[in-house]
């Protein structure tokens, strides 16, 4: 047993869908933020599915075979002829991401740094003029994500709907995050996403909110975020456009470090 | 994972899971057929404990099995075996049934952690008769509390009520329950 204690018996419940009300509530905030007991969680449903297995009873009806085998007939699939393709495209695309986010938190930075170079001292006006030089070139390249009139296309297998994704670039060390998000569901008047840092301890930390476009894309540039946090995960609730200290559950969306 | 129980067993003239999800993937609809014939007992003997009723069981079973088909790349062999996610996903979908509501969980969100393979019917047959018997050894109250639970659906405030039993007290007997089917399959 390696998850927190005192929510041992909480998490039993939760596993066979036994939780309810504001203990449910509770736990479902505290699993947002705990990786270990989400683990435990895991073992604990698998320890739940034994109970399954364990049923006994007659076998189904013939019918039902053949019931099965009509409409899996009325559902022919295209084979996935895109998917050694898509993944390739991805290993690139994952790449052009990387250097693009790298990129991007990178002019983040000069763009930091080139306002106190300017500020405090006068001798770095060349190396200022320089990184502005950079940032442009940056800009120029970084536009075509982060631009709303940019065209966004997202590329996925044949017949099936895009789903919703989000990328989250952060740069531990200086505290940047670039975050960006497609095919995102509209929301209520008066909703906002919120993005979540989920640090490898402590509460989940507030990075961002953004309500997504008529082509339901959203984006994130650098939230104030202290240098340094350890981000674990990365996760979206919804929220009331002033935002909340505590994420509203249940996450819609989420993801752990690649 | 050392338990043998729960290794991949390969080699042994049947085809491995993966290999038939592999085939669902690529559209194949014989790979549909062959794990019907291979699960297909274990998911209607799952769906009928918790609906009592052959003809919702019947209609569970054709809905895990076209779930599969149209979407098998839900199933995730890293998170768990074949057979344990669809019976998991089988008792869900009843327990959705039985109380008139629709689908709570997405099948990508099943994970049942690691837990035996079932390719095989000797495989399926030892594992059901070796949990049977660490659920016929429980204290009756404590099966009791677990079976109401998972094939009936009831909150854990539901069963207390139904028993008469401190809320603390189920709690626990669920918890200490699932703890020990998890060491019979550790040791």
């Amino acid at each position: 047993m390696s998850a927190h204690e005192q929510f041992a018996d909480d998490l039993a419940l939760y596993a066979v869908d036994a939780l309810a009300g504001d203990d449910r509530t509770a736990l479902e905030a505290h699993l947002a933020g705990c990786s270990a007991c989400r683990l435990e969680l895991e073992q604990l449903r698998g320890d739940g599915a034994l109970l399954a297995l364990s049923t006994l009873g007659p076998k189904p009806p013939q019918r039902a075979r053949q019931r099965l085998l009509d409409a899996v007939a009325k559902e022919p699939r295209v084979p996935v002829k895109v998917a050694e393709t898509r993944a390739r495209r991805s290993w690139w695309g994952v790449l052009g991401w990387a250097a693009t986010a790298a990129v991007i938190v990178f002019a983040a930075s000069l763009w930091k740094e080139n306002a106190a170079l300017k500020q405090t001292l006068a001798s770095a006006n060349a190396q200022a003029t320089q990184n502005a030089r950079e940032l442009e070139d940056i800009r120029r390249i970084a536009a075509p994500i982060i631009e709303p009139e940019a065209q966004v296309v997202t590329v996925v297998a044949m017949k099936a709907q895009p789903q919703p994704q989000g990328k989250a670039f952060y740069l531990r060390s200086r505290g940047n995050l670039v975050f960006l998000a497609t095919n995102m569901p509209p929301l209520p008047p008066n909703k906002a996403y919120e993005l979540w840092l989920i640090p490898m301890q402590g509460a989940p930390m507030a990075a961002g909110m953004f309500k997504p476009d008529a082509h339901g894309r959203g984006t994130v540039i650098n939230p104030p975020l202290p240098a340094g946090a350890e981000a674990k995960a990365f996760a979206i609730t919804v929220e009331n456009e002033a935002g909340a200290s505590t994420p509203t559950m249940p996450i819609v969306m989420m993801g752990a470090g690649e | 994972m050392s338990n043998p129980e729960r290794q991949n067993p390969e080699g042994q003239g049947v085809a491995p899971d993966l290999a038939m999800v592999t085939a669902l993937k690529a559209g194949d609809q014989s790979a549909v057929v062959q794990l019907y014939d291979r699960y297909s007992s274990v998911v209607y003997a799952v769906a009928l404990r918790v609906l009592g009723d052959t003809g919702a069981a019947e209609d569970v079973l054709q809905e895990v099995f076209l779930q599969l088909w149209r979407n098998p790349a839900a199933f995730d062999a890293a998170r768990g075996t074949l057979g344990s996610w669809l019976a998991v996903i089988a008792r869900n979908r009843a327990i959705d049934f039985l109380r008139k509501r629709k689908p709570e969980t997405d099948l990508e969100d099943v994970i049942v952690s690691v837990s035996p393979d079932l390719a095989r019917e000797a495989d399926r047959s030892r594992a059901a008769e070796k949990i049977r018997g660490v659920i016929g050894a429980m204290p009756p109250p404590q099966r009791s509390a677990l079976e109401m639970a998972y094939f009936e659906g009831l909150s854990h405030s539901e069963i207390a009520g139904k028993t008469g039993e401190p809320l603390g007290t189920i709690k626990t007997r669920i918890r200490t329950g699932l703890m020990t089917l998890r060491k019979a399959f550790q040791t």
